[in-house]
C-alpha cells in the first residue's frame, strides 16, 4: 500500500492490544475540542484500543491524543482527497492491526448507538454477532442539531454535544439500493430538507457500516458507507424482516459548524470537492436554522427503534 | 441429596468452575465432561481449581462438535459415572457451563422429589412438530449426514440434494418412533439406567451416531422406550432464534428471569456480572414450590423472532428494505386516492375532512409543490414540501407519509396533471383505495369559461395521461382495491358514492351524509363536450353527458337509524 508511506507512526500502542479487543478507527483533523468528550464516549462503550490519524492538525488535539494510554497515533501532512477521503489510510492500518478484531470505523462527530447500548456494552453486541455468523453491522448516520440557529449555541469542550443539539428529523428518509455494490444508498434528514431540496441528488449519503469483524482483505470503499467484498453490504434484509441495526448520531451542527464550512469549502478536499461545504457556506453565510415543528428530541435508542430508525431485529 | 448434575463444557471455563461450587456446594453432585477439543492449558487449570470438591468428578473426554454424536457420547459418558458412582442420585439433570440456576438449588430438589417418577423431557414426534433448523425435521432421522454443516454447508447441502432426488432413506431401527426436542434434560434414575443398559444400545448408538443433530433426539426417543412417565418439557429455560440458534441472556435481563421463576437458565452472557451476582438466589428456609411460568419470556423471544423475519410493514429504513415489487402491500396502514372527485365538487378537501375526521391532503404530487393536508412546508417527520425532492424517490416519500403518521387515515388528491411516477406503486399497494372518475378533468377546464379550441390541446394531454393511469389500475398487477367510473355515471348518482367513500374511509365512525357538498352547475358542458368533439378531440373518458345528466340532482334524505340506549 503506497498510502501507507504517507503515514508517519507518532506514537505506537498497539502492542496493548489483546487478541480480543475492540478497536475504534478514526481520522481527524483540527478537533482538540472535540476529542475529549469522543474518548469519554466510546471508553464508555467498551472500545479497548483507538487508533487515530492526524490529517496536519494546527490545534492541540494530536498532543491531547497522544496523552491517552488507550490510543496509537499517526501522522499524515498528505492530502485528504487524495487519499479517498482518508479511506487509503485507514485500510492501510485495519490491514495491519484490525485483522480478527471488531473494528468501529467513525469520524469524531460521529457517536455509536445500537439496541441496548445503555445496559449492554459493545462487547456484548461483537459477541452477540459472533454468535449469529454476522460480519458487519449497519447504523444510519442521523444529524442532529439544536433548536434555533446552528451558530448560536456554545459547544465547550468535553461538552456532551447532544446537550444542546438534540433534534432531529424522524421520518423523511429515502432510499434506494445500488445494484453494483449492494449497499443501501441512503439520504435525507434535515440537511436534504434545508440545502439539497431543489438538487437531492447531491444531498450526502447517510448510509454507513461502521462496525465490522474485521478480516485483511476488507476496504471501505467510500468513506464508511460502503464496503468490500461486497456481501459486508447486506446489513439489511430484503424479504421484510429487520435486521439488528443502530444509528450514529452525528454532532455536526454545532456553532463550530459554520466556521468549519467555510474552511472545508476553501480547502476543498471533501467528496466532490466539497460541494456539500459550498452549498452550507453559500446558502447559510447566516446561520441556518434546522429545526422545524415535526422534529423530535433525543431520548434514547429505544425512542429510535419505535420510530423505526433502528431495529432490535432478532436481539432481545 | 438425590440430585445429581452431568455438565457439559467447553469454554468459560471460570463461569463454568463457579457454576459447579454452586451445585456441588448445595449437595448435588456434578460429573463435567470437558470437551476433548480444549487443550491442556485450558483443561488442567480448571481440573486443579475443582479438586477440593469431594462429590465432582470429570469423566473421560470426547470430541464434541455441534450437531455430531460427540455430544450424546459425552453425556453418556458422564451420565455413566454419575450413577456408579452416586447411587443416591434419582433424578440426572443435563446443563452446561453456560446454564445458570435462577432459583435455590433447593426448590429443585423439593420439585423433583414432589415428582419421583416424572421424566422431565421435552420430546416430540416430527410427524407433528414442524421444528426446523435448515428445514430438515423428519428428514434428520432417514438422510446420511457425512459434512459438517458449519463448516463444509455447501457439500451438506449438496448431499442432502442429491439423498432427496434419488430418494435414499435409511432405516430407522425397529421399535423407536423418532422424537425431538431440547437437549436439556433432567431424567429420573431408573430411566436413565434403562437407556443406558439397554440391550440393543449398540444398535441405537449406531443408528444415532448417523442422525443429524443427535443430541436433540437421541434421549428425546429413547426416554419414550423407557419412561414410566413423559413430562414433555425442559426444566432449563432455553430460548432459540429463527435460525436456531440459542438466544443469550445479558444483565438487562434479570426481572425477566426473576419472574420467570425457571430453576435453570441458558444461555448467559459470560460478563453478565449483574446475573451472577443475582443468581443463583440462595436457599431459603421454606422451600418454593412455585411452577414456572414462562409467558413473559416466550412474549420478548417471540416478537424478536416476528421482528427479525417479518418486521413492521411500511417501513423502510437501513436495516429492513423489502423489495417494494414483491410486496404485497406496500405502506404501513390503508390509505385512499381520490382522482377526479376534486375537480368535480368545489371545496371538496375541506368538506370531506369534516365528514371523516381523516387526514385529507390536497394534490400530494403536484408538480408545483406538496399540498399536505394542512398546506404547510415542512409536514410530519420532517417531509418536505418541495416537488424536486418528492419526485427523486416518490415511492419512499408515500411509504414516509404513510408510516410517520399511521395512527390516521390518510387520503389524497391525485390526477393527471400531477407527477405520474408513483401510478405503479398505487396500483400494487393492497392498503390503497383508489376512487377514479374518468374525464372529471373537463370540469374545470369547462369552467375556466376558455373556448374549446383553446383548451383542447390541454384536454387531449389529460385525456391521454389519464388514459395511461387507467390502463395501469386494469392490469392484472394491480392489486389496489380500485373503483373506475365515467364522469357521466358519477353525475347521476354523487351522493351514493360519496356515502361510499366515506364510509370506507370512516367505518363505523362514518355517519350518514350530515351534509352535502355543494354541487357544481354544471349547465353547458354537454354542449362544451360538443365543441371539443367538434374540434377533433373525442373525451372519451367522460362517459355520454347529456343536459338530462347535468341537471343539479335532489339528495335523496337518508332516514336516521333508530337507536335503542342500553340505559
Amino acid at each position: 500500500m503506497r498510502k501507507g508511506r504517507e503515514l508517519a507512526s507518532v506514537t505506537d500502542r498497539t502492542a496493548q492490544i489483546g487478541p480480543d479487543d475492540i478497536l475504534l478507527f478514526c481520522t481527524f483533523r483540527n478537533e482538540d475540542v472535540r476529542l475529549p468528550f469522543f474518548f469519554d464516549y466510546y471508553r464508555k462503550l467498551g472500545i479497548n484500543h483507538f487508533i487515530m490519524i492526524d490529517n496536519g492538525s494546527e490545534d492541540t488535539g494530536p498532543a491531547y491524543a497522544l496523552a491517552q494510554p488507550d490510543v496509537s497515533l499517526w501522522r499524515t501532512d498528505a492530502p485528504y482527497g487524495d487519499a479517498r477521503y482518508g479511506v487509503d489510510w485507514l485500510t492501510y492500518l485495519q490491514g495491519k492491526y484490525a485483522d480478527g478484531h471488531w473494528t468501529l470505523t467513525v469520524d469524531v462527530d460521529e457517536f455509536f448507538v445500537y439496541p441496548f447500548c445503555d445496559t449492554r456494552p459493545i462487547r456484548a453486541l461483537a459477541d452477540w454477532l459472533d454468535a449469529s455468523e454476522v460480519r458487519s453491522f449497519g447504523a444510519m448516520l442521523l444529524d442532529m442539531y439544536p433548536k434555533g440557529p446552528v451558530g448560536q449555541t456554545s459547544y465547550a469542550r468535553g461538552d456532551d454535544p447532544f446537550e444542546t443539539a438534540n433534534w432531529f428529523d424522524p421520518g423523511n428518509y429515502f432510499m434506494s439500493q445500488n445494484k453494483l455494490l449492494k449497499n443501501l444508498w441512503i439520504q435525507g434528514g434535515p440537511r436534504a430538507r434545508s440545502f439539497f431540496a431543489t438538487k437531492p441528488k447531491q444531498a450526502p449519503a447517510l448510509n454507513k457500516i461502521p462496525f465490522v469483524k474485521w478480516r485483511k482483505p476488507y476496504a471501505y470503499v467510500s468513506s464508511t458507507h460502503m464496503m468490500l467484498p461486497r456481501g459486508l453490504n447486506l446489513v439489511y434484509d430484503q424479504q421484510g424482516g429487520e435486521k439488528t441495526s443502530g444509528i450514529l448520531l452525528h454532532a455536526k451542527f454545532l456553532n463550530t459548524f459554520g466556521d468549519r464550512a467555510a474552511e472545508e469549502a476553501e480547502r476543498a478536499e471533501h467528496y466532490a470537492f466539497g460541494r456539500e461545504y459550498k452549498t452550507y457556506a453559500e446558502r447559510h453565510g447566516a446561520d441556518p436554522d434546522l429545526w422545524c415543528q415535526w422534529s423530535e428530541q433525543y431520548i434514547n435508542w429505544r425512542q429510535l427503534e419505535v420510530l423505526g430508525l433502528m431495529s432490535k431485529g432478532n436481539w432481545a | 441429596m438425590s440430585l445429581g448434575v452431568i455438565m457439559l463444557v467447553h469454554t468459560g471455563f471460570d463461569r463454568a468452575e463457579q457454576m459447579v461450587r454452586h451445585w456441588a456446594d448445595a449437595g448435588c453432585p456434578v460429573v463435567v465432561h470437558v470437551d476433548s477439543n480444549v487443550p491442556a492449558a485450558a483443561y488442567d487449570p480448571f481440573e486443579q481449581a475443582l479438586r477440593d470438591l469431594p462429590n465432582v468428578r470429570l469423566c473421560a473426554r470426547h470430541r464434541c462438535e455441534w450437531g455430531t454424536f460427540g455430544l450424546v457420547a459425552a453425556s453418556q459418558e458422564a451420565a455413566t459415572l454419575l450413577l456408579e458412582d452416586f447411587p443416591d442420585v434419582q433424578h440426572a439433570f443435563l446443563a452446561s457451563g453456560a446454564c445458570l440456576p435462577l432459583r435455590p438449588i433447593s426448590d429443585l430438589q423439593h420439585y423433583l422429589d414432589a415428582h419421583p417418577d416424572t421424566d422431565f423431557i421435552e420430546s416430540a414426534t416430527t410427524a407433528d412438530v414442524p421444528w426446523t433448523v435448515g428445514g430438515l425435521d423428519r428428514e434428520r432421522f432417514t438422510l446420511r449426514f457425512p459434512f459438517a454443516w458449519k463448516k463444509q454447508r455447501r457439500l451438506f447441502d449438496a448431499f442432502v440434494k442429491l439423498q432427496q432426488l434419488v430418494g435414499f432413506k435409511r432405516n430407522i431401527p425397529e421399535g423407536i418412533v423418532p422424537h425431538m426436542g431440547s437437549q436439556w434434560w433432567c431424567l429420573t434414575r431408573q430411566t436413565l439406567d434403562a437407556i443406558l443398559r439397554d440391550p440393543n444400545r449398540a444398535t441405537y448408538d449406531n443408528y444415532f451416531r448417523r442422525v443429524w443433530i443427535p443430541d436433540e433426539s437421541y434421549y428425546q426417543t429413547l426416554a419414550r422406550l423407557h419412561a414410566r412417565k413423559v413430562e414433555s418439557r425442559s426444566l432449563t429455560l432455553a430460548k432459540f432464534d429463527y435460525q436456531g440458534k440459542p438466544h443469550i441472556f445479558f444483565d438487562d435481563h434479570a426481572e425477566l428471569l426473576q419472574r420467570s421463576k425457571a430453576f435453570v437458565a441458558r444461555k448467559i452472557w459470560r460478563d453478565a456480572h449483574l446475573l451472577y451476582r443475582n443468581f443463583p438466589v440462595s436457599d431459603q428456609v421454606q422451600p418454593n414450590a412455585e411452577e414456572p411460568h414462562l409467558g413473559a419470556v416466550d412474549r420478548v423471544f417471540f416478537q424478536a423472532v416476528d421482528r427479525r423475519t417479518r418486521g413492521r410493514q411500511g417501513l423502510y429504513m437501513h436495516s429492513r428494505f423489502p423489495s417494494i415489487d414483491r410486496q404485497v402491500s406496500i405502506a404501513a396502514a390503508p390509505y385512499v386516492v381520490l382522482q377526479g372527485l376534486g375537480d368535480v365538487i368545489p371545496a371538496f378537501q375541506a368538506w370531506l375532512t369534516k365528514q371523516t375526521g381523516a387526514e385529507v391532503h390536497g394534490h400530494l404530487f403536484a408538480k408545483d409543490r406538496v399540498h399536505f393536508a394542512d398546506e404547510s412546508e415542512v409536514y410530519r417527520g420532517g417531509l418536505s414540501d418541495n416537488a424536486r425532492l418528492r419526485d427523486y424517490n416518490g415511492k419512499m416519500f408515500l411509504s414516509n407519509l404513510i408510516w410517520n403518521g399511521r395512527d390516521q387515515h390518510h387520503c389524497f388528491q391525485f390526477g393527471p396533471s400531477d407527477t405520474q411516477d408513483v401510478c405503479w406503486t398505487l396500483a400494487k399497494d393492497t392498503n390503497a383505495s383508489i376512487w377514479v372518475i374518468s374525464g372529471a378533468w373537463s370540469v374545470p377546464l369547462f369552467a375556466s369559461g376558455r373556448s374549446a379550441s383553446e383548451v383542447r390541446a390541454e384536454a387531449a394531454r389529460l385525456q391521454r395521461i389519464e388514459d395511461k393511469f387507467l390502463k395501469i389500475l386494469r392490469s392484472p398487477d394491480a392489486r389496489a382495491r380500485i373503483k373506475i367510473m365515467t364522469l357521466a355515471q358519477f353525475i347521476e348518482s354523487p351522493m351514493d358514492v360519496l356515502q361510499t367513500i366515506i364510509d370506507e374511509m370512516a367505518g363505523h365512525r362514518g355517519n350518514a351524509l350530515k351534509e352535502v357538498p355543494r354541487m357544481p352547475d354544471l349547465t353547458g358542458l354537454p354542449d362544451f363536450l360538443q365543441d371539443l368533439k367538434n374540434q377533433g378531440m373525442h373525451p372519451f373518458l367522460t362517459g355520454h353527458i347529456t343536459d338530462g345528466n347535468t341537471q343539479q340532482t335532489k339528495p335523496v334524505q337518508r332516514r336516521k337509524p333508530y337507536v335503542i340506549s342500553g340505559k
